[in-house]
């Protein structure tokens, strides 16, 4: 996509999703866009390290449920009105220093097994999180949403579009990555590292960028999660299902390139929404991992992959 | 007067209890062609592992152009200038032939490429090796003989002043020996000096001005060409008493 539509299509999102929110009233619209938008910033997030990288990031509802306890915490410790936008910045920034440990990491581990670690981390922080009183701990903790929701009609229709500038940021920062000298680099770790390394990439650097924003973007996709859920404890925080879908979203969309988690989150998270209401939650889990088993075996470049098979042909 | 462009004195690397290399001691003048020949397993890619920085060396030393790189990281001294290609190819499988080579432009060479002109310095590369038709193609669907010379280009792509080759030929027809050996003469005739590993003896004599031979992770012999092939101690490794 050439910059000026890119940029034109972000607008276009943002302007359509102020419309929504001036001609729909019924809140379940928001409450189901939220969870969509939020699974897009999770994929996006995860395929900076995972597809552009190739480290395959088993740990992602950690990162998610970090996020969501910063938020919880700082809302304990400064009252529940404690600005959001400063909650996000924070979790943003706790997270990012995990996934900068969770890249140093990738000094000693590879492949399957760095997956294994980045599985672990998340136990390790779930186990954290159930001790941790002030936060909750195993019993969860209820958070009141605060009264003031700017000019929008409630507030789950301004955490709405909060995360949908979230989630166009995050597309505009891993867009800008993927075409970049940086994206490069990473995508010569994702194919070769040590004829990487011998072509002058410095591995180690460019790991530890990537998992750093890769952590901050999904802690900020956890932020203002306990204001969605108003409810939170590790169980649902750390949900496997938040790790899944946040590597089945861009493995159906295409890990090569920015745009195929995006349309992977987009496709898997509305299909969930549907499949939610129309015949019930617990098949929404079972179609993600047809879906993922489907793509993975007939077509593991995603859609992008097959796009471009496509183009391919028809170019010949 | 000869300059040493590389000079590793008493390299020596263990795997376990295994001697990989044993106090070997290897210098390359500046423009120098270098063959690097002996059985298999006697230790030539451990040696140029510890050249290019894939491997350190535990003990011994390894200067290039005055500067000590004994334990500097493989991406840095690729920046010096100290450049080499795969054994087994390993093309950025992801990439087009020509981003393949956008990458040691974009960071090996960085200092001294022109950042605007990355894609017309790639171009000069391929058109050099003779892959410029397939500039745009995928690098995985590359033939045999395509991959190695990418292999090559990638290597040159990082404007080099020491190419380590390290059988570039293996496989390859007799006819595809000569275009390979051409590119490696073109190369050292504008001042890169040139490690060539090989097994192909009619390449090796015919390209190194000097040839050193490792046995056991031990040099044994060192000489012109013509010295080599005369030498007992060569024919006692490579053929049995």
């Amino acid at each position: 996509m050439k910059g000026r539509a890119f940029w034109l299509s972000m607008v276009a999102a943002l302007v359509a999703g102020l419309l929504l929110t001036h001609f729909i009233d019924n809140d379940y619209y928001f409450n189901a866009l939220y969870v969509i938008l939020q699974g897009t910033v999770m994929a996006v997030a995860w395929n900076i390290l995972g597809g552009f990288t190739g480290y395959v990031n088993f740990g992602s509802a950690g990162f998610f449920a970090v996020g969501a306890y910063t938020s919880i915490a700082l809302g304990k410790a400064f009252g529940q009105d404690f600005p959001l936008p400063i909650m996000i910045m924070a979790a943003a920034l706790v997270c990012g220093l995990i996934g900068l440990g969770l890249g140093y990491l990738t000094l000693r581990l590879k492949g399957v097994y760095f997956s294994i670690a980045t599985l672990a981390m998340a136990i390790v922080f779930e186990t954290l999180m159930n001790n941790w009183a002030y936060v909750g701990g195993a019993r969860g903790a209820y958070i009141l949403t605060p009264d003031s929701h700017l000019w929008f009609n409630s507030y789950i229709e301004m955490l709405f579009v909060l995360m949908l500038l979230l989630t166009l940021g995050s597309i505009a920062i891993s867009r800008a990555l993927n075409a970049s000298r940086l994206g490069r680099g990473l995508a010569a770790i994702r194919d070769d590292e040590v004829a990487a390394e011998c072509a002058g990439v410095p591995t180690l650097k460019l790991k530890l960028i990537s998992a750093t924003i890769m952590g901050a973007m999904m802690g900020v996709a956890g932020a203002p999660y306990p204001y969605f859920v108003t409810f939170v404890d590790p169980a649902s925080a750390f949900s496997l299902f938040v790790a899944v879908n946040a590597i089945a979203m861009p493995m159906i969309g295409g890990t090569a390139h920015w745009i195929g988690p995006v349309i992977g989150a987009l496709l898997v998270g509305t299909a969930q929404q549907v499949i939610t209401v129309t015949v019930s939650s617990e098949l929404n889990v079972l179609f993600v991992g047809i879906m993922l088993v489907v793509f993975i075996s007939m077509a593991p470049q995603g859609i992008v992959g097959l796009v471009q098979k496509f183009r391919a042909r028809r170019a010949r | 007067m000869t300059v040493p462009v590389l000079t590793a004195g008493g390299i020596t690397k263990r795997f376990g209890g295994f001697i990989a290399l044993q106090n070997v001691d290897l210098h390359v003048n500046a423009g120098e062609r270098l063959g690097l020949i002996g059985p298999n397993g006697s230790g030539k890619t451990t040696l140029i592992n510890c050249i290019s920085g894939a491997l350190f060396n535990d003990e011994g030393s390894i200067e290039f152009e005055g500067r000590n790189i004994t334990r500097m990281p493989a991406y840095q001294r690729a920046r010096l200038g100290v450049a080499r290609s795969f054994q087994i190819p390993k093309p950025f499988r992801s990439m087009s032939v020509l981003e393949n080579l956008r990458v040691p432009l974009e960071y090996a060479a960085w200092s001294r490429s022109e950042h605007r002109r990355i894609t017309d310095e790639a171009m000069d590369v391929l058109e050099q090796i003779g892959l410029k038709g397939r500039a745009h193609e995928n690098s995985a669907g590359l033939t045999q003989v395509d991959m190695r010379k990418l292999e090559l280009a990638r290597a040159l792509a990082a404007k080099p002043r020491l190419l380590v080759s390290d059988e570039a030929m293996a496989g390859l027809s007799s006819a595809e020996v000569d275009e390979i050996l051409e590119i490696l003469l073109a190369l050292n005739r504008r001042g890169v000096a040139v490690i060539m590993i090989e097994h192909i003896m009619r390449a090796v004599m015919r390209f190194s001005e000097r040839v050193v031979v490792l046995d056991a992770g031990q040099k044994i012999a060192e000489g012109t060409p013509e010295e080599i092939v005369r030498n007992p101690l060569v024919e006692r490794a490579y053929l049995g008493e």
